[in-house]
């Protein structure tokens, strides 16, 4: 069983990580959470984004974050990536599946899923 | 909403967006009921604000002036025979005590009842959203408990944020080892 003794572990790895940190390349990854969102199924998509990131060791560089309605209700669950220096990226109708690509091809890959963004729904 | 849980996720964000330093989520299970109460201390409703929240019409969200958190809770409680109620105490009237509690009772049994879905992952995506508030859960069941409370991880974790990669996978563990435990 865990304990909470085992955050204490994690606290002394995450203190020796700060210091590494600085300078690394921002990116943002924001999930839209209001009620529309999460009707729509925008939790698994959050948690996958959250397990997938952690896994790919690219903890230090990307966040994950949530936000309220974004007034796309209809292309829930909707997630923004922005970067600094580009443009955001908004993909649309997510699933655990699709959040699998978006790491793999534009998190890790650099290269934008142009088949479910926004720009692609219009 | 699929999952009771997510509605559970839903409405506690009105608490964080309250400004509540701590909202506890309370699940109390027996063979035949599920009782939810979400208690917050954060800036409460005042009289009217209350009378009007179960309206879809009423809403804090910007985008479009239809809100459907608590009325879609409200329902899901009201189709299995159960009850809903909302209490606030606002700010400005009740500067040392003012909060918002909300009441939802389920009947179990009925075949409408929206069952619970994945808790720990509602739980946990709730506290990766808001990482700066507190949150006490605890789910009381005919064989046990399970339970978490926010400000005993950050006692252990200091300035480390709850939201960090490896606390919420940890958090989410923790709980899913909890509800195993019991079965």
């Amino acid at each position: 069983m865990k304990s909470l003794a085992e955050l204490q572990a994690i606290k002394e790895k995450m203190q020796n990580k700060v210091a590494l940190r600085d300078g690394s390349g921002e990116m943002r990854v924001v999930v839209g959470m209001a009620t529309c969102g999460i009707a729509a199924g925008a939790r698994p998509v959050l948690s996958t984004f959250v397990e997938a990131i952690a896994n790919e060791g690219l903890a230090s560089k990307v966040t994950v974050s949530q936000t309220g309605c974004i007034g796309i209700c209809q292309y829930e669950p909707v997630v923004e990536i922005m970067e600094a220096g580009k443009e955001k990226v908004t993909y649309v109708q997510m699933t655990p599946e699709k959040a699998k690509r978006v790491v793999e091809e534009h998190i890790k890959g650099g290269k934008v899923v142009a088949e479910f963004t926004l720009a692609n729904k219009a | 909403m699929k999952e009771l849980s997510l509605n559970i996720l839903d409405i506690s964000k009105n608490s964080v967006k309250a400004g509540a330093s701590l909202t506890q989520i309370l699940l109390d299970e027996t063979d035949s009921t599920l009782t939810l109460q979400i208690i917050d201390d954060g800036s409460g409703m005042k009289a009217d604000m209350v009378a009007t929240v179960t309206d879809p019409f009423t809403t804090t969200r910007t985008t479009r002036p239809v809100g459907m958190g608590i009325p879609l809770l409200k329902l899901a409680a009201e189709m299995t025979d159960g009850s809903f109620h909302i209490e606030s105490k606002h700010i400005s009237e009740y500067p040392d005590n003012h909060g918002t509690k909300v009441t939802a009772i389920f009947n179990k049994n009925h075949i409408d009842f929206t069952p619970l879905g994945d808790v720990p992952a509602s739980i946990t995506t709730l506290i990766q959203g808001s990482p700066d508030a507190d949150f006490l859960f605890r789910h009381t069941l005919p064989n046990g408990e399970v339970s978490v409370d926010t400000r005993e991880l950050r006692a252990e974790l200091s300035d480390v944020p709850l939201d960090t990669f490896e606390v919420i996978l940890w958090i989410e563990e923790y709980l899913r080892e909890q509800y195993e435990a019991l079965k």
